[in-house]
């Protein structure tokens, strides 16, 4: 009777491993298209692996013990007093130890390895792009373009790309599953976000963060391209006959429940995301110079440094 | 006159929620009207609502605890309904206004008014007994703590029919539940339900810290106290440390709110994740809080049922004290992708993975506890292996979460969905079950229905994985938790499979009310005439059950780890003294409950800006704290003489059975080592 139950859990477990395999192509996180979504997918792996030197034997343990020691058997040894080893305690506080050690110096370097804030070496120029998060929409402005889109993005493949990310609403997440980290998008604040795709293709982008009533809808499309496709969408985008100036910005930032469709901006108003990120901040309100530290860093030093 | 309160707060047009409303309203008009049918108002007051007994404000809070238990399932229903049915173009049967409120009541009421109360019901039943005490340590402070609790738990079931309850999420994140982007009066009853029952909490730790340090019977030193009581203290510690953040992140914001102040908002000088950052400074040791007890029940559980000492208890102990300071130094873990540089990152990253070794070391305490034992299969034994399992599974999930670059990708992912409730329900809901299943006798006087309690627990623990393993998967599809409707057609399959997994467990669920009817039918059968049904190593079982109010006669001498197993075993256990002494025990007080309806009132018209009202609550609050503090007639003296007759009942039923006992409990005779 019990054996049967054991065999119901055990090809219950093995249910799930078997459907999780087959449907590997839909999980995205072990289908990754850039270098850190790759790292990302090695460090779930490897965490896994190591963690199952404990939790397979615990599930061996858990099932041996009770079936070998259960009342009806009364062959098996009973030692009623029995409460202390002295090797068994040293090894189940050694165990843990040991794999959080090994753990612990995995994501140290991979910690400092993938910080989102870290820009990515390659060899093709980086494609700057600043993401404002609205209620419910995601607005990308390309500085170095001088255009913007709404709820899409295309760059090219190979080439790394570095966010600049705000909010001018509630918290939000900036995620893109398949190219790896997310972020967060606080108003009145800018963090850094660097991601690239080494493969062409269309990925899911999404807000992480509930954000109220329309937060199921601000997902958008991240577009990985060739070089000279990526030329022709800028080419196409130049051609909206929308732009982008404090009024159709205001218009834009309204909260709007539902998928706003894609949108095109030929032109921005310059400066638009220093604007957004200044405008909670009190001292700008008074004395709209740029201060010696303005608000546009969480982490003032990585700002100056990059001389902004 | 009413302030912000009209007609209109009442939700007419939602049919969902209205027949939920007239639901509740009909079954609690039912429930008075039996009461005044069968003329049990008085006894109801003197006996319960007033009382200070320790042992029946623990059987409240844990009817208090499996009400909101079947109130927060019914939101986990409806969640995994939407979910199942809103994919491609489909928006559901829940509007985003609706579903929003309802993932943010379900987890306001789990944490806070069903695992908050259950191990509060459940420590305050169990420690005195164990300690060899007769009650805590406050008494009137207990009673308090309950009622506080309770009208928190009033609160959020009034916003079900009146208004409406918060749509941000039960960590309420700023600037969401800033007055700019959450106008209404849900964030309110979040912040006042939130804010009345953890000043409750912060009591009940204060309490039980006192009570543990200050009331343990003669010889019970520290490195003798139950397991339980280990946790239960260290339980307190956490409270008594973490609480009152909470209670000042809320203060906050409801002076953001309130007032017009900027501590979280966007603008002037307010920052957002200083309110994440104090919300997780309680949130985390809280996880803790709900854990530790549910630990202890598993080390009672494990030892008594295995009929042998708690393997390395030394380890348990330094474990429990490790993990009691750990939990205080990984509240960042939480939002590692908030943009803080890789060294902070990993310090809290480290922090957290290295909680997983004194958490580990307990796994293999239990696991050795039971080896070389004689394993009774009974429902907490299935609880503790279900846990035990599935506990495994979760932790991992959390330690690769602890990992940043992991993190990264999981962070608010449907992955990090099935984590916590992996590591809540076997960690804390099971560990409940086990000490609801195995305390039951001790607080009713008849034990539980075994056959009803196992089919429950193979319902809850294969509805677990059909619910749970799905949204580990949907994390590694990049599902977002708290979505209302999505497009992506890949996660709709899974998402129908943990749909199913909720039903199974809501059969569990109904198979527990079963078990508890059917038990309630047969008490006559399933009685414990002789106070210790599991052949407990334990002082609460040299008590009667239940206990008369006093608990112990005359107060136990401790010798031993294991003291009631010790004195049985030396033959001394039901060894009577030559006379009883007349006991002097706290006396009922309507105070607490007062309390309890004044805040209820003054968090009421807070919420809806009924000033005149909170005003009159308010001072109506500092009226009854008066009145309570010039009370001179704190207690009454249970004579001798009744005593006597009371221990003579107890002796001659105990001798009635003193045949059938030896049939009943056929220990195994030891094995002499080797």
């Amino acid at each position: 009777m019990k054996r049967k139950k054991y065999f119901v859990l055990a090809s219950l477990l093995s249910f799930w491993a078997l459907a999780f395999l087959v449907g590997c192509s839909r999980v995205v996180l072990f289908d990754p298209k850039g270098p850190i979504g790759e790292a990302e997918r090695f460090v779930i792996i490897a965490a896994i692996v190591l963690m199952a030197i404990v939790v397979i034997p615990v599930f061996f343990m858990a099932f041996w013990f009770p079936r070998k020691y259960r009342a009806s058997n009364t062959a098996a040894t009973y030692l009623p007093k029995w409460s202390y080893s002295g090797k068994i305690d040293f090894f189940m506080w050694a165990v843990p130890f040991t794999i959080v050690i090994v753990l612990a110096i995995l994501a140290w370097t991979t910690t400092h390895a993938l910080d989102p804030y870290k820009p990515i070496p390659a060899a093709s120029k980086p494609i700057n792009i600043e993401a404002i998060s609205l209620d419910w929409k995601w607005l990308f402005i390309y500085p170095e373009e001088n255009i913007a889109t709404v709820n899409e993005i295309t760059f090219p493949v190979e080439a790394p790309l570095s966010f600049r990310i705000t909010s001018d609403t509630v918290m939000t997440s900036f995620f893109i599953p398949q190219l790896g980290s997310q972020m967060y998008a606080m108003a009145g604040m800018q963090t850094r976000l660097h991601l690239l795709a080494d493969k062409p293709g269309t990925f899911a982008g999404q807000n992480q963060q509930i954000s109220g009533i329309g937060f199921s809808d601000m997902y958008f499309q991240a577009h990985a391209v060739s070089p000279a496709e990526f030329q022709a969408w800028l080419q196409k985008v130049r051609q909206s006959q929308e732009k982008l100036d404090l009024n159709r910005y205001e218009q834009l930032a309204k909260p709007q429940a539902g998928y706003h469709p894609v949108t095109y901006f030929s032109a921005v108003k310059p400066g638009l995301f220093e604007d957004i990120v200044r405008k909670y901040d009190p001292a700008w309100k008074e004395h709209p110079m740029p201060m010696s530290r303005g608000p546009l860093s969480t982490r003032a030093g990585t700002e100056v440094a990059e001389g902004n | 006159m009413f302030g912000k309160l009209s007609l209109a707060a009442i939700p007419y047009h939602n049919l969902i929620t209205i027949s939920a409303v007239i639901g509740s309203v009909i079954l609690g008009l039912v429930i008075l009207g039996l009461i005044t049918y069968y003329r049990k108002w008085t006894y109801l007051y003197q006996e319960w609502l007033t009382s200070l007994d320790h042992k029946k404000i623990g059987i409240m809070y844990i009817i208090l605890a499996l009400v909101m238990l079947l109130r927060g399932f019914s939101d986990a229903i409806l969640m995994r309904s939407q979910q199942a049915v809103a994919a491609g173009g489909h928006l559901g049967f829940l509007t985003p206004e609706h579903f929003n409120q309802i993932f943010s009541a379900h987890g306001s009421i789990m944490i806070i008014f069903m695992a908050m109360p259950f191990l509060a019901g459940l420590m305050n039943i169990v420690v005195p007994q164990q300690i060899g005490a007769r009650d805590v340590a406050f008494p009137f402070l207990n009673s308090v703590s309950l009622w506080l609790t309770a009208a928190g738990a009033m609160l959020i079931m009034v916003s079900l029919g009146v208004g409406d309850f918060s749509k941000a999420g039960w960590s309420g994140y700023t600037p969401l539940t800033e007055k700019a982007y959450s106008p209404g009066v849900g964030v309110d009853y979040w912040i006042w339900a939130f804010q009345v029952a953890g000043i409750g909490s912060t009591l009940t730790g204060i309490n039980f810290l006192v009570t543990i340090l200050k009331m343990r019977a003669p010889g019970l030193t520290p490195m003798r106290l139950p397991l339980f009581v280990w946790t239960a203290f260290f339980t307190s510690v956490l409270i008594a440390w973490a609480f009152p953040v909470l209670t000042v992140d809320l203060a906050l914001i409801t002076l953001d709110r309130y007032l017009g102040m900027h501590f979280f908002t966007n603008d002037l000088g307010g920052n957002m994740m200083m309110y994440a950052n104090l919300f997780w400074t309680w949130g985390h040791p809280e996880v803790y809080i709900v854990i530790l007890p549910a630990f202890g029940v598993f080390s009672e559980v494990a030892a008594t049922f295995s009929g042998k000492r708690l393997f390395g208890y030394r380890s348990l102990v330094y474990a429990t004290a490790a993990i009691t300071i750990l939990s205080f130094c990984v509240w960042v873990h939480h939002f590692f992708t908030m943009g803080a540089g890789p060294n902070v990152n990993i310090f809290f990253g480290i922090a957290t993975m290295l909680i997983a070794i004194p958490t580990g070391v307990k796994i293999f305490n239990w696991l050795f506890t039971m080896y070389r034992g004689r394993i009774r299969f009974t429902p907490p034994i299935y609880w503790t292996l279900g846990f035990i399992v599935t506990f495994s599974v979760g932790g991992a999930a959390g330690v690769l979460m602890a990992v940043p670059p992991a993190d990264y990708v999981l962070h608010n992912s449907l992955f990090l969905i099935a984590h916590f409730h992996t590591m809540l329900i076997p960690g804390t809901l099971f560990g409940f079950m086990a000490g609801y299943y195995y305390w039951f006798p001790k607080a009713m006087g008849f034990r539980l229905q075994e056959d009803w309690g196992k089919r429950a627990f193979w319902c809850w623990v294969i509805g677990f994985y059909l619910a749970f393993i799905p949204l580990y998967i949907l994390g590694f599809m990049g599902m977002p938790r708290r979505l209302q409707h999505y497009v992506n057609p890949a996660w709709h399959p899974w998402l129908l499979v943990a749909a199913l997994g909720t039903a199974v467990i809501g059969l569990g669920l109904v198979f527990l009310v079963i078990q508890l009817v059917v038990s309630i039918r047969n008490r006559q059968i399933l009685s414990d005439a002789t106070g210790d049904p599991w052949d407990g190593r334990t002082l609460e079982w040299l008590t009667s059950s239940p206990p008369p109010a006093y608990n112990f006669p005359t107060i136990p001498v401790v010798a031993d780890i294991d003291a009631f197993m010790d004195l049985k075993e030396k033959g001394i256990a039901y060894q009577r003294p030559e006379q009883y002494r007349d006991i002097e025990m706290p006396k009922n007080a309507p105070h607490g409950l007062i309390i309890g309806a004044l805040t209820f009132l003054c968090g009421f018209a807070l919420i809806w800006h009924i000033w005149w009202l909170a005003i009159l609550a308010a001072l109506g609050l500092l009226g009854t704290v008066i009145a309570r503090a010039w009370d001179d007639d704190l207690y009454e003296t249970i004579p001798a003489a009744e005593v006597q007759r009371l221990e003579d009942e107890r002796y001659q039923r105990l001798a009635a059975t003193q045949r059938n006992l030896a049939d009943q409990q056929a220990i195994p005779e030891p094995v002499p080592e080797g």
